[in-house]
Parts: C-alpha cells; sequence; structure tokens
C-alpha cells in the first residue's frame, strides 16, 4: 500500500465518521485544490450514494471570477448541493480589500461570513481542506477539532485523539471542524491530482494574463474594480497562482508551467513556501493562531 | 542524503513515478525535557531540505531573537509551534511534522516531555510504527525515559530506536555511550513487551548520525537515524491477522443496495468468502466489494472499502464484520488498563461512555485492581486514578459488544472513556481479556412483576429525587410530602441520607469516590422500592450530576422526578439547622458540600423550588401535583 492509498483510506474512514454521526454535517468549499482534492474523497467515500451533505462557499465577492465559474460548474456536474454564502453587512458596506485594507476584508467577508453562514444553517460539523503542514498552528491541530459557541479555537484544551478512534461529542452550542487532509503535504495533494486526474481552477496553470506589480507582488487584473495608479498599465505575463483567494491579496508567480508534472516540478524546486502569496500571513508571526483562535478556518 | 532535485529537474515524471510508490512510516519523538527532540526534529527537516528560503530566512531570524544557540540555527524553533509555547520555550502538545525522501513519506508525532503531558505521548504513540526514546547522555536513563518507555510498550509500539543524544557535550565517549545503552537495555528487558531496540549515537545539534555518518564516533558502525527509519522493516502484522471490519456507516442509496462501508481493521477478505457478524453472529458469505474505482476481488488491511454480503441480515454501524475462522469475541465485562487522561481523577462507580472502533456504550468503571507506577513499574493499591495515571480494572457495559484483546488487535482492542458531562476523552482504555462471568449471571425472571405490584397499590411507582445544599430543606420537604401522600392512600417509603449511612452505608466517608458509590446504592435501593410498586423519595445532597444521571438511567424516563431544593448557600448557612456549616467554616469537616466540596446544580429537574419564595407546605403541594396529574 503506498503512501498516498494510506492517506486517501484515512480521509474516507474520517468523512464517513462525521456522516454517521453528525447532525447536520458540511463541506466548507474554497475551491482551491484541496477542496478539489476533499471533494473528490467525498465521492469515493460514499460512492455508490451520492456525497450526503452539501457544499459551501463564503464568497467574499474578491475572489477571482475563474473560480466562481469553476465552482458553479463543480457543483452542477457532480450534482452536489451548493450553498454560497456572502457577508451580508460587508456586502452593505461595499467591503472593499483597497479601501479598507487586507485584514479588515478578511475579518469581515471570510471569518465572520463563516461564522454566519455556520450559525444560519446550523451545521454541527462541517469539514475543511486544511493540511497540517501547511503552517506551524496547524501541526498541533486535531483531526477533529471543536470551536466554542463563539467559533473560537481553544488550541490548549484540545482532547486527545488516540489511534483512529474520534470522539464527537460536542457539548450544547459547540461545533466541530474536521479536517480529512490533515496528514497530507502540499506534495501529496499535486501527486493525488496529478494521477487520480481532478479537476482544478485553470488558474493553477500558467498563462498570458494581465497583471500589475505591487510591492514585489504581481496581481491579476481581474476586473475593473482593480483601481490602476497613475503609472499603472497591465502587462501581459506567463503567470500562475500556487494558491487561490481573493484576488487583490493573491500574488501570482511567473511561470511557464502548464501541465501538472510541471507544476510539481516547479513546486519542489522553488524555494519559498506556499502560504507566501497570501498577504495575511505576513503581518506577524503568530498571526495564523490568533486568526484561528478567532474563528478563522 | 542526497537531495533528489536531479532527477525532478531532469526527468519529473520518473520522479513522480518513484513517489507514488512511496509507503508511509509513522513514529514518534519522546524524551525529557531538553533532551533534544524538536531540535532532532528540526534538523531532519533541515537535512531532508523540506524548508523554504522563506522559512529559512523566518528561522534565522528567530534563531537570533528567541534562539538558544547564539548566532547558530535553533531547529527547535522550527517545530515549537504555539506563540506561548515558544515564549516558554516548551511544546506542550502533540505536534505532526512531515518529510519524505526518496523511499518513505514520514509523519512525525512531536510530544511533549513534561510530567504533566504524559497523556499527549500516549496519544502520540497510538498511531506510531517506531518510537524514537532520545537520552540526554550527560544524564543517561532518568526516571522520565523509563515512563515514555513504558508507554510506548504499552501502547503497542515494537520498535524502539533509541537516540543517545548530545554526545559532543560528552566528547563522544564512547565508555559513556555504551554505559547507557546496557542500562537501558537492562530496564527494557525486564519490564518492556518491545520487538526490537536499537541504539544510535547522536548530536541532533550538530547533526552526528543523524543523516550521515559522523567521524566524531569512528567506534560507532551501526545506521544513522535516517538510515534506520528507511531501512526497518515495519512488519504488516495487521495484514496477516484475522479478518475484521468494523462497520462505519450502512450505504443505501437506493432500495437495491445496502453496502456496509468501512476501514478495514486487520485481514484479508475476497468474494465469496464466509463472514460472521458481531456481536450476534450471523453468518454470511461476502457478494462484492465496492469502490469508487469499480469492484475488487479481495480487499485488505488499511482499505476503506464498502462491502455487500449475499443475505440479508440486518447490520449496522458498531457490528464488526469478521472471519468465523477467527470470530471476535463478544462480552460486556472485561479486565482492562486504563491510562487517565484528565485533571478530574477517574472515580470507579460512576458511569462513562465507552467507545471503540464504531461501538459505544456505556461504561461503568469497576474497582482498581491496581495502579501501575511507571516510574518503578511497581503495582500500588489505589483509589482512584489521577490525571496521567496507569491502572488495571474491571469494566462493565451496558450491552454485549465484539472485541479482540488489545495485543491481538488495537482497533477492536482499544477503547476511549468519554465523560457524560464534559464529552472530554478522559481516558484511554485496553482490553486484556473478558471477565468469565458476564456469561454467567442471567437474571432471574420473576412471574409477579413490577406492574403487577403496582397495580395492586393503583399507583404508579416513582422516584422522587430531592438534591440540594445540606440545610436547604430536603428532608422537611420531604417529610411533609410524604405524610401527604399517605394521607391520600398512597404506599411511600423515605430514603434519607443521615440514615441511610448509620446503616447500608456506615462504610463510606465522604471523599468524591465515596460519595459517588453512597449515590450509587441509594440508586439501586430506590430501584428495587419501586420495583416493589412504591412511590419512593429519597433525599441526599447527591451534588454530582453524574450520579443523579446515572440513577436516572436505572429506571425508565417517566418514573425518575428530580427535585431540585434550590436554596442559596448564604441562606443554607445562615439557617444552618445542624450547626454544620460552622464546623465546616472552621475547617472541622473536610469534604463539605458547597464549602470545601462542590455542589453541581441540576440542569434540567423536573421541579425546581426555591425555598426563599415557597413554603415547605407549598412546595410538597406542588410536587403532589405533579406526580399525580
Amino acid at each position: 500500500m503506498s503512501h498516498l492509498d494510506a492517506l486517501e483510506a484515512e480521509a474516507i474512514h474520517i468523512m464517513r465518521e462525521v456522516v454517521a454521526e453528525a447532525e447536520n454535517p458540511v463541506m466548507l468549499y474554497s475551491v482551491g485544490k484541496d477542496s478539489s482534492v476533499m471533494l473528490h474523497l467525498a465521492r469515493k467515500a460514499f460512492h455508490p450514494g451520492k456525497i450526503p451533505f452539501p457544499i459551501m462557499h463564503i464568497d467574499t465577492m474578491w475572489k477571482f471570477s475563474e473560480m466562481i465559474d469553476f465552482r458553479d460548474k463543480t457543483a452542477e456536474d457532480l450534482g452536489v448541493d451548493l450553498i454560497v454564502h456572502i457577508n451580508p453587512e460587508g456586502k452593505k458596506m461595499g467591503m472593499n480589500p483597497f479601501i479598507h485594507g487586507s485584514s479588515k476584508h478578511t475579518d469581515v467577508m471570510k471569518t465572520d461570513g463563516l461564522k454566519q453562514a455556520l450559525d444560519i444553517h446550523q451545521f454541527d460539523v462541517a469539514f475543511g481542506g486544511a493540511r497540517r503542514d501547511e503552517e506551524k498552528s496547524r501541526a498541533k491541530e486535531r483531526i477533529f477539532s471543536f470551536r466554542t459557541s463563539k467559533h473560537r479555537w481553544d488550541p490548549k484544551n484540545q482532547r486527545p485523539e488516540l489511534w483512529n478512534l474520534y470522539n464527537s461529542r460536542k457539548n450544547k452550542g459547540e461545533s466541530i471542524r474536521v479536517f480529512p487532509l490533515s496528514n497530507w503535504t502540499e506534495l501529496d495533494i499535486w501527486q493525488y491530482i496529478h494521477l487520480e486526474k481532478i479537476p482544478i481552477v485553470p488558474l493553477y496553470f500558467s498563462k498570458e494574463r494581465p497583471v500589475v506589480e505591487r510591492e514585489g507582488s504581481l496581481i491579476l487584473v481581474d476586473d475593473e474594480r482593480l483601481p490602476l495608479k497613475e503609472d499603472e498599465r497591465p502587462m501581459m505575463k506567463s503567470v500562475r497562482f500556487r494558491t487561490l483567494g481573493c484576488y487583490p491579496l493573491t500574488g501570482a508567480v511567473e511561470s511557464e508551467a502548464d501541465t501538472l508534472p510541471e507544476i510539481i516540478q516547479e513546486m519542489l524546486l522553488t524555494t519559498t513556501s506556499e502560504r507566501q502569496g497570501r498577504t495575511i500571513d505576513h503581518d506577524t508571526n503568530a498571526s495564523m493562531e490568533k486568526k484561528k483562535q478567532e474563528g478563522y478556518f | 542524503m542526497v537531495h533528489v532535485s536531479e532527477l525532478i529537474s531532469t526527468d519529473i515524471d520518473s520522479y513522480l513515478k518513484s513517489h507514488e510508490e512511496k509507503s508511509l512510516l509513522r513514529f514518534i519523538t519522546c524524551g525529557s525535557v531538553d533532551d533534544g527532540k524538536s531540535t532532532l526534529i528540526g534538523r531532519m527537516l533541515y537535512e531532508s531540505q523540506m524548508l523554504f528560503d522563506d522559512q529559512l530566512s523566518a528561522l534565522k531570524n528567530d534563531s537570533k531573537k528567541l534562539g538558544t544557540q547564539g548566532d547558530g540555527i535553533d531547529f527547535a524553533l522550527l517545530v515549537d509551534g504555539l506563540a506561548a509555547e515558544r515564549e516558554q520555550g516548551i511544546t506542550i502538545d502533540v505536534a505532526y511534522r512531515f518529510f519524505s525522501t526518496e523511499k518513505r513519506k514520514y509523519i512525525v508525532a512531536d510530544t511533549p516531555g513534561h510530567e504533566e503531558y504524559t497523556r499527549n505521548m500516549a496519544t502520540g504513540a497510538s498511531t506510531a510504527d517506531v518510537a524514537i526514546i532520545l537520552i540526554d547522555a550527560k544524564q543517561g536513563v532518568l526516571t522520565q525515559t523509563r515512563r515514555h518507555s513504558f508507554i510506548v510498550s504499552m501502547v503497542g509500539v515494537k520498535k524502539v530506536l533509541l537516540a543517545v543524544n548530545k554526545l559532543d557535550l560528552v566528547d563522544y565517549s564512547e565508555e559513556i555511550y555504551r554505559q547507557i545503552v546496557s542500562d537501558y537495555s537492562d530496564f527494557a528487558e525486564n519490564a518492556l513487551d518491545i520487538e526490537s531496540i536499537t541504539a544510535v549515537p547522536i548530536s541532533a545539534l550538530l547533526g552526528d548520525n543523524v543523516v550521515d555518518k559522523s567521524e566524531n564516533t569512528p567506534w560507532y558502525n551501526g545506521e544513522t537515524i535516517m538510515q534506520y527509519l528507511e531501512n526497518i522493516e515495519v512488519q504488516n502484522q495487521r495484514k496477516q491477522a484475522s479478518f475484521r471490519m468494523p462497520v462505519q456507516w450502512v450505504n443505501r442509496p437506493n432500495p437495491n443496495f445496502r453496502g456496509f462501508s468501512g476501514l478495514i481493521a486487520s485481514g484479508e477478505t475476497k468474494i465469496g468468502d464466509k463472514v460472521r457478524v458481531h456481536p450476534g453472529g450471523k453468518e454470511s458469505t461476502i457478494e462484492s466489494i465496492v469502490t469508487w474505482e469499480g469492484e475488487l476481488q479481495q480487499a485488505s488491511a488499511g482499505q476503506s472499502v464498502t462491502i455487500t454480503l449475499n443475505d440479508k441480515i440486518d447490520v449496522s454501524r458498531g457490528d464488526v464484520i469478521a472471519t468465523p475462522t477467527d470470530p471476535c469475541g463478544e462480552s460486556d465485562q472485561f479486565q482492562s488498563r486504563i491510562l487517565w487522561m484528565s485533571a478530574d481523577a477517574m472515580i470507579p462507580g460512576r458511569q462513562y461512555i465507552f467507545k471503540s472502533n464504531t461501538q459505544s456504550a456505556t461504561l461503568t468503571l469497576g474497582k482498581l485492581k491496581h495502579r501501575i507506577e511507571v516510574n518503578t513499574l511497581d503495582h500500588l493499591p489505589a483509589k482512584t486514578l489521577e490525571l496521567n495515571e496507569i491502572g488495571v480494572c474491571n469494566i462493565s457495559l451496558d450491552k454485549r459488544i465484539a472485541y479482540d484483546s488489545y495485543g491481538d488487535n488495537q482497533t477492536l482492542g482499544g477503547f476511549i472513556v468519554i465523560d457524560r458531562l464534559t464529552n472530554n476523552t478522559v481516558g484511554m482504555g485496553l482490553i486484556d481479556f473478558a471477565l468469565r462471568r458476564s456469561e454467567n449471571i442471567h437474571w432471574q425472571k420473576m412471574d409477579v412483576s413490577k406492574e403487577s405490584r403496582a397495580e395492586q397499590k393503583s399507583q404508579t411507582p416513582k422516584i422522587i429525587w430531592f438534591t440540594g445544599l445540606s440545610g436547604s430543606g430536603k428532608s422537611s420537604i420531604a417529610n411533609i410530602l410524604e405524610k401527604k401522600l399517605q394521607a391520600l392512600g398512597k404506599h411511600t417509603i423515605t430514603l434519607d441520607g443521615d440514615n441511610m449511612r448509620h446503616g447500608l452505608n456506615r462504610d463510606l466517608g465522604f471523599t468524591a469516590a465515596d460519595r459517588v458509590e453512597n449515590i450509587r446504592r441509594v440508586g439501586e435501593v430506590a430501584k428495587l422500592m419501586i420495583n416493589s410498586g412504591l412511590i419512593c423519595i429519597t433525599s441526599f445532597i447527591s451534588p454530582f450530576e453524574s450520579e443523579r444521571k446515572m440513577a436516572r438511567s436505572l429506571v425508565s424516563e417517566d418514573e425518575f422526578v428530580e427535585i431540585f431544593i434550590d436554596t442559596p448557600l448564604s441562606v443554607c448557612e445562615e439557617r444552618d439547622v445542624k450547626g454544620l456549616y460552622a464546623k465546616a467554616r472552621s475547617g472541622k469537616i473536610p469534604n463539605f458540600t458547597g464549602i470545601s466540596s462542590p455542589y453541581e446544580p441540576p440542569e434540567k429537574p423536573e421541579i425546581r423550588i426555591d425555598t426563599t419564595k415557597l413554603s415547605a407546605e407549598a412546595a410538597a403541594n406542588q410536587i403532589i401535583e405533579f406526580i399525580l396529574e
């Protein structure tokens, strides 16, 4: 049994445990590559039945337009229930990362949006595609990770997780985040996408795209909302994305990699880690941990 | 280690092909504080070049700011994840790390050496194939080394790598190294159940014998740590064991398909194989093994599959599909070893929730046979288990389950203990064997029933369970209530705290464990009373919610009426009818509820009585109205 077979079997086991024990589970679907893998695994876990829970996307209104197209097509192709939630308060105030700043944008649209959506639908378990290799505070998180009624994570008060035996009993108001990909690495994800031929958003593949350079990051001119400075002219460059989020906050990398093996090759030879393209991690060293305690997924 | 970057850049497809065939090895690192675990893992990540430039530059920055290595790189900072831990300079939880080589992908459980976090180590060990036990060459074999080794052995890790670290600080002395290895072997031979122990002299800080062989230890000819990990055969014992698959979920997408989904815990099976379904023992044969990729002819340990059977037999979550040539055992009483993982001590007699593979049951912990002192491995008498203590005790479940002993099958023999109130995982348990007596005790069947006795008395038997602080007014109200019931022609009996403690419970004191046993007995007596058709009034402080729940669970839901006499502590203390509060305040009575022992108010009592607003007479009337309606 190869390591990918073992990881797949583990993820399927985790998903089935949730469906057997949860009252109202949901899968958080970010449209990224990890979500694509998670969704693929869910199809396997419940075959020949359908995926027995909805998938939910927290839309921030600033996602790449190709992500939205891919999301809608995927849901239709797979015949899975898709819930899209946009924080109505953020929408009303016209949340804009260029005006309000990246951290407020993320807080309101992503963190608050997620909490709202979970509360509205009363989901007791939410699958997430996070991996332990992504970031230091994730390395300590359990596969079944509990959140208080205020969606806070308490890293000092985690239940011991023995064998592959998960205690899913929760107290009133608590909810659980479940991470079936906890033990996968970025390489495992890519390798699996390659082997299983899993569809992913085309933004991961290199293509000539219009970008502007800001503070060392290449920002895609995804729509007319990107305010161009006086001397800025979009340039056509062969770029791709290693991680997907809100387009104004996600830097592209210059690349010629337009096949999966080339992407994997580039990833293996590259010298900066995956999340560097995301602006939120730069603030302070422990910023992800703080965000998670506050309810960021 | 040669990085494979050449292959990656010249022939990515071959690289990917080779990566597909890697196997997975999980290991745990354990040792005492400052033995250098985090440094060793950081070093392995560094050497296997799993670090990116930005991580490396962050590490260099952090090393200057927070490091303990002067201008050098502090590898420990790579793995000490959470902010609070960084400041304290210790790891406080289980963290998982990943790296891979040409042959294997590794998952490392990094677990702390602090004594109070032993539970985390057991957690890390529960999924590990190999344990690396670190010893500081300057310190030698410590109490904690023994403790960790014992846990690793108990949890069933069969291969141990003894890493004698910080050899640079003892001038790479062969003599010191040999002495430590010999000390450890003496201990391990007597006390542990480990298949193989391999020792390596290392310096995690300087990299000696971690990946490449060190020139500083010419006297050592064995493998380096990485070589050991790359080459160790992790015998697939699970595959060779008898077939077991706990059913997780029944897959019924349409009326024509009924599949049983699960992760095969051990052994293998193929189409046409006879199987037995536990508990119960119904037999059938495998019709198909369904996966998304298509149907399989056979499947083995570690695979997640969906099985259909040729006969329409009742199978649900919690059942185990097994081979009939070596079936599971079935029982409801076991001897087990338990590692306690909660700050609230284990209490024999209290009910908890049992969960093993996919089955749950109500668990009553019996009396402890003994506690195992992990530092000396002595067997000591014990009444309770505190956090991180290990004991042997009998357990009984409210139903028969399929099991194997932990030594035979970790999935079927391992269980967790869950607290019914907090829902926390409070214990790790290992089934040793089933107790025979569960097969021998049968309930005496009675022709005269509770119903017929109750009918004779023209009443509905009930337990009227009073709870509240000392002096809250329980007994006064209970007394009036019983008089009124009798006047109405009802047959009653009152069990009173003081009276019971003079007779049946005179061997019990006031510790938490004794209080639990006190209430357990009261519950059982009350159950006998209502079986005789009586209305049974009990008047006890009964401070713990879990015991009240236990008493409630002994009878059917509508037979139990919980009455919370909700009198504030200050009022009880002011009344102080028996002068007990004054004594407790002056320290003359230990473990006094409300003063030096907790009272947990009921979550959902049937009736709550506020004696500051309602007279005892009115309270009794309210209760009668409720129970006779």
